[in-house]
C-alpha cells in the first residue's frame, strides 16, 4: 500500500495527480473463503479490516451488491457521539468514539473526523431536567458532558433565534465536546484500502441471493457471481438485514423504514457544532464544503423505496428555520433517503443467528454511522472467536423474548429510536 | 407521497394517515407467549407486497387494512377491518 502523506500529495500535485495507484484491487471471487462478509458499507468493511488486522485472518471477502459505501454509509448525516442515557448504549458508542479519535492515523486515510461538539438544545424546564439527567448519566459513566445555560448556548451558536417569543424558545443545552462529524465516503474508502492492503478481497457488484446450509450449519453463499464457500458468514446489510437473514430462513425483529437527509447550497461557515434538540425532530450541522446538512425523524412506515415523503422535508425545513431564521435565505440543494433496519427497541443486534456460522450486525436503525469502528471491532471478535465481546453481549437477538430490551427511548416494542 | 383511498372519505394524501402496524404482528387477545414472541419479533418485513394496518388519523379516524407494495408503493386494496367475531 502506498502511504498517503502531505509530501506525497505535494509531489503528485506536480504531475497533475496522475501518479496515484488504485486504492484497492478489483479481484474475481475465489470459490472459498474462511469468512465472507455480506455488505460493503462501513460496518462490513470495518469488520473485514479488524478480522485481518487484529485476528491475522487473510482469507476474507466482502461481497457488495452495488458499490462500496453506496448504502447508508454514503447517505447519512455523519453525526458521531456517545451521549446516550443507558449504560449499554453508552459503552457501545463510547467504545466506538474512542476508535474515531485514532481512525485517521490507524487507516492512513483522512476521515476528517472533527470533534466540534454535539449539542442537544432544551426548550422547556422539562427538557432541561431530561438533559441534566442524561448529562449526569454520562458523567457517572466517565463520558464528557456539559450542561449549558441559555447564555452559553447563545454564545456557542449565535445564529439561533434566542428571542423569548421564538417558536422553540431555548432554555439551555447539553454538549458533548468530543462529539462531532466525519466524512462518510472517506470512512468506507479508508477501511476498504486498509483491508485490501491486508489481503481482503473486496468484491463489488456481487449480490448475495441465497445461502448453502447443511445440517443447520452455513457452508457458503449463492451470489450473482456464483457460489462462494465460507466457514462463517457475517451479515452487514443495514436496511436489508431482514431480507438477507430471510434467505437463511431467519426472521428478525426489524422493520425497514426510510430516513431522509437534506442539504442546502454551500455558504461560508455559520455553524461550527452539531445541533440537535430534546424535543424538536430536526438536527443541523454544516459540512466542510459549507452545505448546511439537515435531518429529522424517519418516514414512519415500511418501505424500501429510497424515496422520502415530501412532508418530512417541509417539517424539517420548517423546524430548522424556526431554530435558525437565517436558513430561510438558503436554497435546498439536494435530498435523499436511505433504508434503515429499525429494531424494536432502537438498539442494534450483534449475534450469531440460529444457523451455525451465520452472524448478524444489524438493527442499527438510523444511528449506526457513529458505531462503525466499534461495530467492526466487536463483530470481528465475535466472528473470529465465536464469543461475543462483553460490550456486544447486551445486544443479543433473544433479548426481545427475554424482555431484556435496550430501550433508550423507553418507548416499548415499536420500530423506533431516539 | 402516497394517495390512499379511505372507504369513508375518498382519496386523501398520505399526510392524513398513520401507519399502525404490519398485519402479521397483530396479536389475538388469548395468544400464548410463544405466539406473541413469534408475531411480534419474528417478522417477514417484506420487500414487496405487504398487509398493513393504517389509520386515517387526521381524517375520519378509521383503521384500514392495506395491501401495499413496499418498493413501488402501489396500493392494491384498502378495506375496513372485519368486525370482531
Ligand atoms: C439519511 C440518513 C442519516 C443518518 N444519519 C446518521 C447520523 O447522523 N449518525 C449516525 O450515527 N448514523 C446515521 N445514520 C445511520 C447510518 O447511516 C447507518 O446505521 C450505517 O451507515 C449503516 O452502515 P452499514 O455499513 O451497516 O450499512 P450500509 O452502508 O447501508 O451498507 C450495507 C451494504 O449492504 C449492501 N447489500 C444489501 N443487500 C445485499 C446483498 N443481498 N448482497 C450484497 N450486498 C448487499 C448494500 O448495497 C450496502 O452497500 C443515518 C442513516 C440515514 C439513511
Ligand atoms: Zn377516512
Amino acid at each position: 500500500m502506498k502511504r498517503y502523506s502531505s509530501l506525497g500529495l505535494l509531489t503528485a500535485g506536480l504531475t497533475g495527480h496522475t501518479s496515484w495507484p488504485r486504492a484497492w484491487r478489483d479481484p474475481t471471487p475465489k470459490t472459498r473463503y474462511d469468512i465472507v462478509i455480506i455488505g460493503g458499507g462501513g460496518h462490513g468493511l470495518a469488520t473485514a479490516y479488524n478480522l485481518a488486522k487484529r485476528h491475522g485472518l487473510r482469507n476474507i471477502a466482502v461481497l457488495e451488491k452495488g458499490w462500496i459505501g453506496g448504502g447508508n454509509t454514503g447517505r447519512n448525516t455523519t453525526i458521531v457521539r456517545s451521549n446516550y442515557r443507558l449504560p449499554q448504549m453508552q459503552d457501545l458508542m463510547e467504545f466506538s468514539l474512542k476508535l474515531w479519535e485514532t481512525m485517521t492515523d490507524e487507516l492512513n486515510y483522512n476521515v476528517m473526523f472533527s470533534q466540534r461538539g454535539a449539542i442537544f438544545l432544551g426548550h422547556s424546564d422539562s427538557d432541561m431536567t431530561k438533559l441534566a439527567e442524561r448529562g449526569d448519566a454520562m458523567l457517572a459513566r466517565g463520558l464528557d458532558a456539559e450542561l449549558l445555560s441559555r447564555d452559553q448556548v447563545a454564545k456557542m451558536i449565535p445564529v439561533l433565534d434566542m428571542s423569548r417569543d421564538a417558536r422553540f424558545p431555548i432554555e439551555g443545552g447539553l454538549n458533548q465536546p468530543r462529539g462531532g462529524s466525519a466524512r462518510h465516503d472517506a470512512v468506507a474508502w479508508g477501511y476498504a484500502r486498509a483491508a485490501d492492503a491486508l489481503g481482503v478481497d473486496i468484491i463489488q457488484n456481487c449480490g448475495v441471493t441465497g445461502f448453502s446450509i447443511r445440517g443447520g450449519k452455513v457452508e457458503g453463499v449463492e451470489t450473482t457471481r456464483g457460489t462462494i464457500g465460507a466457514d462463517r458468514v457475517g451479515i452487514c446489510v443495514a436496511g436489508h438485514s431482514g431480507q438477507v437473514a430471510g434467505l437463511a430462513g431467519v426472521k428478525l425483529p426489524v422493520e425497514s423504514q426510510l430516513l431522509q437527509a437534506f442539504v442546502t447550497e454551500p455558504i461560508k461557515p455559520m455553524i461550527d457544532t452539531v445541533i440537535m434538540s430534546q424535543s424538536v425532530h430536526c438536527y443541523i450541522s454544516q459540512s466542510d464544503k459549507g452545505e448546511v446538512v439537515l435531518g429529522g425523524d424517519p418516514d414512519n412506515y415500511p418501505t424500501y423505496s429510497q424515496r422520502g415523503v415530501p412532508m418530512r422535508l417541509e417539517q424539517v425545513a420548517g423546524e430548522a428555520i424556526a431554530l435558525i431564521p437565517a436558513l430561510s435565505k438558503l436554497r435546498m440543494l439536494r435530498s435523499w433517503a436511505g433504508t434503515t433496519d429499525m429494531s424494536f427497541d432502537g438498539a442494534p443486534i450483534l449475534d450469531e443467528l440460529p444457523v451455525e456460522g451465520l452472524y448478524l450486525s444489524g438493527g442499527w436503525c438510523y444511528g449506526g454511522f457513529k458505531a462503525t469502528p466499534g461495530s467492526g471491532w466487536l463483530f470481528a471478535d465475535h466472528l473470529a472467536t465465536g464469543e461475543a465481546h462483553p460490550v456486544a453481549k447486551p445486544f443479543a437477538l433473544d433479548r426481545f423474548e427475554r424482555g431484556a430490551t435496550v430501550d433508550e427511548a423507553g418507548a416499548g416494542p415499536k420500530a423506533r429510536d431516539r | 407521497m402516497q394517495l390512499i383511498t379511505c372507504p369513508h372519505c375518498g382519496p386523501r394524501a398520505q399526510a392524513e394517515f398513520e401507519f399502525d402496524r404490519a398485519v402479521e404482528s397483530v396479536l389475538a387477545l388469548d395468544a400464548t407467549e410463544a405466539e406473541a414472541v413469534a408475531r411480534l419479533y419474528r417478522r417477514e418485513n417484506p420487500k414487496g407486497w405487504s398487509w398493513e394496518l393504517w389509520r386515517h388519523s387526521a381524517g375520519c379516524g378509521v383503521f384500514l387494512k392495506l395491501h401495499r407494495h413496499t418498493v413501488t408503493h402501489e396500493i392494491a386494496e384498502v378495506s375496513l377491518l372485519d368486525a370482531a367475531p
